[in-house]
């Protein structure tokens, strides 16, 4: 099975050579075909290995010096793949009507083919050295498709910065990590190091986890450390901000499983207290910026913190009770966190795409700006809309499907009895109902103002539907959206497999087979396609009133009139609500968190000073916990960059006197 | 307890939810129109009849259906999903009978989102008609709605401790076979916690005047406000079944008793009859609140809604103590 995902592998890299080679007028539709088609191999190979394949592993000597690459396809990471691969050719797709006419360098089309296959390389990485290989090259091309749009748009250098130091200060801490693993244990397999991990100290494993938790986290955008993804995944052109917030970010949460719970056999209870609690602050923190920014990518971009965040709560609400002994109950957080991560890759993506789209048709991706989108691009607003639904976790959607497993993992999780655990899980649960009704806030405003009511500028009023090919891109990705909210069951099999690898090998069955979810051995269970059924019945019938009502009423078709103005004549569109005006009160009441500072300025007509010429009111909501954690961190840094510079004046002749100092002074201290 | 075992018992239980539903599309008016009476009369005044609501709902539906420029299908479906959503949750849920249709899927977050699906839609036709009373509606609902959301899921939470299980027909068939649980310490403060949440999800004052149309103070109203007609009549009809299903849903999880626990017919009439009374005991209490209290800025509604879920917290936290 590995041999036909190495296939795949090999198919996706002959699309960035042909991305990198191929005349310009074939260059994006050449590397997206051979890179679609290489996905779903990858993706045969990857279901399979879900549906009950064995565990197949992978060797050659060559390629990396010293240590060779392993490869081992496993339930857990081919979940991943899966994902990935979805993903990969939803926006291959894209990727052809989003280049349009405009001329792509041979770089760029290039590095992205190459970016899915690090992405799709990383979680079946079976070693310390092939891992890391794996993952500096995710980060490389990642950061030079972000880079790819610079010279348009100047703030892209300034999202690749943040990117680029924290990605790195996150690889450092996990290379750390998994060496200690690895000289402890002898090789750099992983198969070895998991066998020798639990010999260690616990001082020391603790530490590992830590580190290694750092770095994962960092990747997968949790709060803290989560600076650069707003920037990032708002200013990389749109296919690759999906592939970035559905499936890079992913591999952040990978990484926390394989070696928390797999190389390091599971730890103790304080860990994934932590986890846990990384995961309660992402989850509001995201929520509450996400509501508040009127930006539409920015806001998509903050909701990712939000979902990841809520998946680290089932990670560690799994691990918690893992920890403490319960089995059926961890499998069961641990399930539900796997199924939100798919779920939010899917309708992630899917927004994400759909924001390019509003942006390739009306050059702007500020919601003050937009409106009346459903008129003018009905498909890309419908598509939108069931994202939409699907993350704020309305029924039959999918969101709601995980969400509901989620809040069952959690809820269930009490029964475990200790006071730790359920103030921890009680924290979860609470973080789960505000991210809730925030998300619904933030994406009705998302769909409200963007695409509902009259447009509020010349670019939105001329805005167009889009090439087909992004369309289908689209369309990919919302039909997991529908299929996975109606009949959540079928994908069910498939993740308890993943979950089992994820939780170290055991089996603990925690939700039975069927259409809809049904707990085994607890209480709890929903059968959306029965709901959607009946609410379906509902609306019809509902309707049949409504047309009975106006038959009989012989009052003819529905009139369209003007709306009400409170008497004015004109209702422009300057007087509809923007995005800003929607989210101040609930801005007001989370002041505290998101820390706004506005001005306004007056100035004066002149001939009176009682009477105003024009107000000019700014309001800015940055990232709080950049302003007052990283900008004097980086302040700090900057001033000592600048002591350096006086010793570094671009004198050859002082840096060869240097050499010769360390070198005296190396004798010196040898001899 | 699971619904379609036998196709006779599938067929009652579809017949006790269309019941229960029945019971509420013509329950609610009626209590929506009992709380203005009481008021009324509080005020010395005689008052509209009690079957005001429901004559307005005759009147509407013999109007032009009227749509506004600017909208789009999003505004004619809205009213449809949000009286849809409301009916399958009262349809499903543990009202006169533990045994209505879907009832295993009466799962109190399947309650929650459902009722969130519905002001959802509606905040969404709110934004659609283009207007500033519109877009003001849908901001200052929603904010209420986000917040209200969490103090409803958790107060929920803490009764579903007890029993282990978060499906309402299974809290409420628990709290019948063990009557002490109605003392437990930590039911108070969740019920508190969900009048505070009922009170803000059915647009009363001191969160929201049903009676008001200026527009600094209006939530509901601003929202709705370009529609008439037959519409009209569905959204009114619609959120005076939210009212009565939120009455009778708090009604049966803290005072369950009358409830039948099958689908024969007098069972059901009975638990139909307890549930009228039990809601109009409520609904007598929430309009005393009304009448006693004036409504609050619309910036100090959050202050009210956070004490709710921090009582709502302080509920799971005794039930966890406790148990």
């Amino acid at each position: 099975m590995v041999h036909l995902y190495l296939y795949g592998l090999a198919l996706i890299l002959a699309g960035a050579l042909a991305g990198a080679v191929l005349p310009a007028r074939s260059r994006v539709s050449g590397a997206a075909l051979l890179g679609s088609i290489g996905c779903t191999t990858t993706l045969i190979a990857a279901t399979r290995m879900l549906l009950g394949g064995q565990a197949s592993v992978y060797q050659t000597s060559t390629v990396l010096p010293f240590t060779g690459v392993q490869l081992s396809l496993d339930p857990l990471g081919a979940l991943f793949i899966v994902v990935t691969a979805v993903l990969g050719i939803a926006t291959s797709w894209y990727g052809v009507g989003y280049a349009g006419k405009i001329q792509r360098s041979r770089i760029e089309t290039g590095m992205f083919p190459l970016f899915l296959a690090c992405l799709m390389l990383v979680p079946v990485a079976a070693g310390v050295v092939t891992f890391m290989v794996a993952w500096e090259l995710m980060a490389v091309t990642s950061f030079l498709l972000l880079l790819a749009e610079h010279r348009s748009r100047p703030e892209a250098r300034d999202a690749a910065q943040w990117y680029a130091a924290m990605t790195q200060f996150g690889a450092a801490a996990i290379l750390t990590g998994l060496v200690v693993l690895a000289a402890h244990a002898g090789s750099q397999s992983f198969a070895v190091i998991r066998l020798h991990a639990l010999g260690l100290s616990l001082g020391v494993r603790s530490t590992v986890f830590l580190l290694v938790l750092i770095g994962f986290a960092s990747k997968a955008g949790a709060v803290p450390l989560h600076v650069w993804l707003p920037r990032a995944h708002a200013e990389a052109a749109s296919p690759v901000s999906a592939l970035m917030s559905g499936a890079m970010v992913n591999l952040g949460i990978y990484g926390i499983i394989r070696v928390g719970n797999g190389l390091l056999g599971g730890g103790v209870l304080w860990w994934w207290l932590v986890v846990l609690a990384i995961g309660v602050a992402s989850a509001l923190y995201g929520a509450v910026q996400a509501v508040a920014s009127s930006d539409l990518k920015r806001l998509l971009a903050f909701s990712t913190i939000d979902n990841i965040g809520l998946v680290l709560i089932g990670v560690g609400a799994a691990g918690a009770l893992a920890s403490t002994g319960h089995r059926l109950l961890s499998a069961l957080a641990m399930l539900a966190a796997l199924f939100h991560l798919t779920n939010h890759a899917a309708f992630k993506g899917c927004l994400f795409l759909a924001a390019g789209s509003v942006q390739h048709a009306t050059g702007t991706r500020d919601l003050d700006r937009l409106g009346g989108l459903i008129q003018r691009m009905p498909v890309t607003a419908l598509l939108f809309g069931i994202a939409s639904l699907s993350i704020s976790a309305l029924p039959p959607f999918n969101g709601f499907a995980s969400e509901w497993l989620l809040f069952q993992g959690l809820l269930h999780g009490f029964a475990a009895k200790s006071s730790i655990t359920d103030m921890a899980l009680l924290a979860g649960v609470g973080a789960l109902a505000l991210t809730g009704g925030l998300t619904a806030a933030a994406f009705v405003k998302a769909l409200g103002i963007g695409f509902l009511g009259q447009a509020r500028s010349s670019e939105a009023s001329a805005a167009h539907e889009v090439a087909p090919s992004m369309i289908s891109g689209m369309v990919l990705l919302v039909i997991p959206c529908v299929v996975l909210g109606i009949i959540p069951g079928v994908v069910l099999p498939a993740l308890g497999r993943a979950t089992d690898v994820g939780l170290g090998g055991t089996s603990a069955k925690s939700v039975r087979s069927g259409l809809g979810l049904s707990l085994s051995g607890l209480s709890g269970a929903i059968e959306p396609a029965l709901l959607l059924l009946a609410v379906l019945a509902a609306i019809i019938f509902a309707w049949g009133i409504l047309q009975l009502v106006t038959k009989l009423s012989s009052r003819g078709p529905a009139r369209t009139i003007e709306a009400w103005g409170s008497g004015r004549a004109l209702l422009t569109p300057k007087m509809e609500y923007t995005a800003t005006s929607f989210a101040e009160p609930l801005q007001r009441v989370f002041v505290d968190v998101l820390r706004p500072s506005h001005d306004a300025e007056v100035t004066h007509v002149a001939e009176s000073r009682y009477f105003e010429h024009e107000i000019n009111y700014r309001l800015q909501i940055d990232d709080a916990i950049e302003r007052s954690w990283y900008r004097p961190l980086v302040r700090y840094v900057m001033a000592w960059g600048n002591l350096a510079r006086r010793v570094q004046n671009g004198s050859t002749h002082r840096y060869l006197a240097f050499g010769f100092v360390v070198l005296v002074a190396i004798l010196v201290v040898l001899a | 307890m699971i619904a379609g075992a036998s196709s006779s018992g599938l067929g009652a239980a579809i017949g006790a939810s269309l019941l229960q539903l029945f019971a509420v599309a013509l329950g609610g008016p009626l209590l929506m129109g009992l709380m203005v009476k009481i008021r009324a009369r509080a005020e010395g005044r005689k008052g509209p009849p009690i079957r005001q609501p429901l004559l307005d709902l005759r009147k509407l539906a013999g109007k032009e259906r009227i749509h506004s420029e600017h909208t789009s299908n999003v505004f004619f479906v809205a009213p449809l999903v949000f009286v849809a959503s409301i009916a399958v949750a009262i349809a499903i849920s543990p009202l006169a009978t533990t045994t209505p249709v879907l009832s295993r899927s009466a799962d109190l977050f399947v309650i929650v989102f459902l009722i969130l699906t519905g002001s959802v839609a509606l905040a969404l036709a709110g934004l659609d008609s283009g207007t500033a009373f519109g877009g003001m509606g849908s901001s200052r609902a929603m904010t209420i709605g986000a917040l209200a959301e969490p103090a409803l899921l958790v107060a929920m939470l803490a009764l579903s401790i007890q029993t282990q299980s978060s499906n309402l027909p299974e809290i409420v068939s628990a709290t019948l076979a063990h009557p002490g649980w109605i003392a437990s310490p930590e039911r108070p403060l969740a019920f508190v916690a969900l009048l505070i949440v009922v009170i803000a999800e059915t647009g009363r004052i001191p969160v929201d005047n049903p009676s008001t149309h200026l527009e600094l103070t209006m939530v509901h109203e601003a929202m709705i406000l370009e529609y008439a007609g037959p519409e009209l009549g569905l959204v009114l009809l619609g959120q005076a079944m939210r009212l009565g299903f939120l009455f009778a849903l708090v009604a049966n999880l803290f005072f369950p008793w009358g409830i039948a626990s099958n689908s024969n017919p007098t069972g059901l009439l009975l638990g139909i009859a307890l549930l009228g009374a039990k809601s109009v005991i409520l609904a007598v209490a929430v309009t005393l609140i009304e009448i006693s209290s004036a409504k609050l800025r619309l910036f100090r509604v959050p202050e009210l809604l956070t004490g709710g879920f921090v009582l709502a917290v302080l509920a799971v936290v005794t039930g966890l103590v406790t148990r």
